[in-house]
């Protein structure tokens, strides 16, 4: 008996009793289903996060003032002692391994074009700004020194702002009003999209720091040299966390905070932030699947109990196939193979709908749609053991069959 | 009916008659454990058939006839004693070898056919083929070919649902003959037909059996072993009549 003759055999006895082979099967459709849509939508939740650590910039710190430590990323800062020019040429010089420096300054405030007005993010800057994020400047170009030294009305766009105040037209060398005073747009920045925590981060508009300063963010609150955050980029070979630790030798001293004090002042590895997050969400992701997989082992013991049945109800048919010259192996695989083709048929049904809902999902949310094939073979994988599994009981007990005794029966 | 066919089909079993016997039983005991009680079904059977005979088995029910069928078609083993089927002892194999001696030298066919519900009629005759070793090289041709050989090869696609009581049965028999057995081994076979069909089926063993095929017929009807060139007739276990030849009304009253 080849194996596509059981597989033959097979496919009758589960057509033959269609209703019953599906409702067999639907423990092992919701369990595959369930285990795709899991790791689809956690690898889309991933991808996206590990998208923007990307966005974050790579092999960056950045230093806030006040002590946020404890309550994350926005809290408390700038509410202290604000980091200055001087903290940052300070970082610059002293900290080995420092390849661009840039403090970020944000306040808003309404921009105007021609008739169209747009409040949004104001952000004032340096030079090195879109080198430290890894920003890419899609047309024009980038603040120089002489920008910052000369206080220049100048202008660097985030799509969105584009978006909404030019509608199609032609930004590069116009003139925008922001705050009332007239700026001349000379570069658009790239698409960053948004961050993780929703705000998106295409909604701004670039500043000189020295500019932003004087006219936007609101002289209150503005001591005459504050820079914001510190955004600081090392190059490859360096250790982020010695880098952090010299920072934070070098700020302690700066603002002469005695031992055993809290430091006002906090420097951050986002991205490392953000991979423990995403460490979070795989560990999530398994569990969830791993849960999932339990409907696996109930759909099998709803196999086990149907090939019971159908080892019962076909024991005539049994004694047959042993008098005709079937050895106890051969009813054995008969059987195996139909409780594996059931489990794989319901696999297949289960990784169609389970695609089908991760695409919904994604859409959705707006994820990429990540079906690993690897993922598809892990369940499917995982669907015909469940058939071997709990295949093997019946198909034990219909190859133990007397012959006589199974011919005899009705 | 292609009598060139089924000539050319079992052309090689024409071994000559008489050297050793088909089947050869040695004082045979079939002893069941019923709980406290045992059941002797066959109580020291000593009988031979030869190779291209015709043998009706006669007998009351629990007359130990169908337990002889039993051990006949090597789905059982003996109790003790010894029982050579084409001169192989049956009481030394094991499970897998009874498996393939069913296969290769033995054809069944049962009261109830023991068709396959949804199976066509070639499917149900490349069974036996299927379950060969080794694996036979076309069984679909071979199949055809022994389903012409009954007289169906215009109903190949059929079902059972979709075949008469008598063509299902010669479905049965061709599958039976399928692997090209030494032996045919028939239960009851006209139990659940008409006279007609009967008759017609009956005379399709006689034709295999003139082709060379040993046929044991189990029966408790006199005019269905009058087929037969020996009859058997078994009681409380034992052989109580084998007068070869007997005339038929004679049969008839024997075995009642």
């Amino acid at each position: 008996m080849t194996l596509l003759d059981s597989l033959r055999i097979a496919w009758t006895a589960l057509r033959s009793n269609l209703l019953r082979s599906i409702l067999t099967a639907l423990g092992i459709i919701i369990g595959v289903a369930s285990v795709i849509i899991l790791v689809a939508v956690g690898s889309g939740a991933r991808s996206e996060v590990e998208k923007q650590i990307a966005s974050l910039g790579s092999n960056m710190l950045v230093v806030f003032s006040g002590s946020s430590r404890v309550m994350g990323r926005s809290a408390g800062a700038g509410t202290e002692l604000p980091l200055a020019e001087s903290d940052l040429a300070a970082i610059r010089d002293k900290v080995q391994g420092v390849v661009a420096i840039s403090g970020q300054l944000n306040g808003s405030g309404p921009a105007v074009n021609g008739n169209t007005n747009w409040t949004t993010t104001l952000s004032g800057v340096h030079a090195d700004f879109a080198t430290v994020r890894d920003w890419p400047i899609v047309s024009g170009r980038d603040f120089l020194a002489q920008d910052l030294r000369a206080t220049a009305k100048v202008a660097l766009l985030g799509q969105t702002v584009v978006k909404q105040l030019f509608q199609g037209q032609e930004p590069l060398g116009a003139t925008i009003r922001v705050k009332n005073a007239p700026f001349l747009v000379i570069g658009v920045l790239g698409t960053k999209g948004p961050s993780s925590f929703g705000r998106d981060q295409d909604d701004l508009i670039l500043l000189p720091m020295t500019t932003a300063r004087g006219y936007i963010v609101g002289k209150s609150q503005v001591q005459n040299d504050q820079v914001g955050q510190i955004y600081i980029k090392f190059g490859g070979g360096v250790d982020l966390k010695d880098a952090q630790e010299d920072i934070e030798t070098l700020l302690r001293q700066r603002r002469r905070i005695q031992s055993g004090e809290e430091d006002n002042f906090s420097v951050r590895n986002l991205a490392e932030f953000m991979k423990a997050r995403t460490e979070v969400l795989n560990t999530m992701t398994y569990l969830l699947a791993a849960t999932s997989a339990i409907s696996l082992i109930v759909g099998g013991i709803g196999i086990m109990n149907i090939m019971l049945v159908s080892v019962t109800e076909r024991t005539r048919e049994i004694g047959l196939r042993m008098a005709v010259g079937g050895r106890q192996r051969d009813i054995m695989r008969q059987f195996l193979v139909e409780a594996v083709s059931l489990c794989l048929i319901g696999g297949l049904i289960g990784t169609a709908l389970g695609a089908g809902a991760a695409v919904l999902i994604a859409n959705a949310a707006q994820w990429p749609v990540l079906i690993a094939p690897s993922v598809i073979a892990l369940a499917l994988g995982a669907a015909a053991a469940t058939g071997i599994i709990f295949g093997y009981f019946p198909a034990r007990r219909a190859a133990g069959l007397n012959p006589i005794e199974a011919l005899r029966s009705e | 009916m292609t009598a060139a066919n089924a000539q050319r089909a079992t052309a090689p079993q024409q071994a000559p008659q008489g050297a050793s016997p088909l089947i050869r039983a040695t004082n045979v005991t079939k002893v069941y454990e019923m709980g406290e009680q045992t059941v002797r079904a066959l109580d020291g059977i000593s009988l031979e058939i030869a190779d291209g005979d015709f043998v009706a088995i006669m007998g009351t029910s629990g007359s130990g006839k169908s337990t002889m069928m039993n051990l006949i078609g090597a789905l059982d083993r003996p109790t003790s004693g010894k029982l050579e089927i084409d001169g192989r002892d049956i009481a030394a194999m094991k499970s897998d070898e009874l498996a393939e001696l069913r296969n290769v030298k033995v054809g069944f066919v049962f009261q109830q056919f023991n068709l396959l519900a949804r199976t066509t009629a070639l499917r149900q005759v490349m069974l036996p083929l299927q379950y060969a070793h080794p694996r036979v090289a076309n069984p679909e041709a071979v199949a055809k070919q022994r389903l012409e050989q009954v007289g169906l090869g215009e109903r190949l696609d059929h079902k059972p649902s979709q075949l008469s009581g008598g063509q299902q049965q010669r479905v049965a028999i061709a599958r039976a003959l399928a692997n090209n057995p030494k032996l045919l081994l028939a239960d009851e076979p006209t139990g659940a037909l008409d006279s007609k069909t009967s008759e017609e089926i009956m005379e399709l063993f006689r034709t295999l059996n003139r082709d060379g095929i040993t046929v044991i017929l189990v029966t408790h009807e006199p005019d269905v072993a009058a087929y037969a060139r020996r009859r058997i007739v078994f009681r409380d276990g034992r052989v109580v009549d084998d007068s070869d030849r007997a005339p038929l009304a004679v049969a008839a009253g024997g075995g009642a």
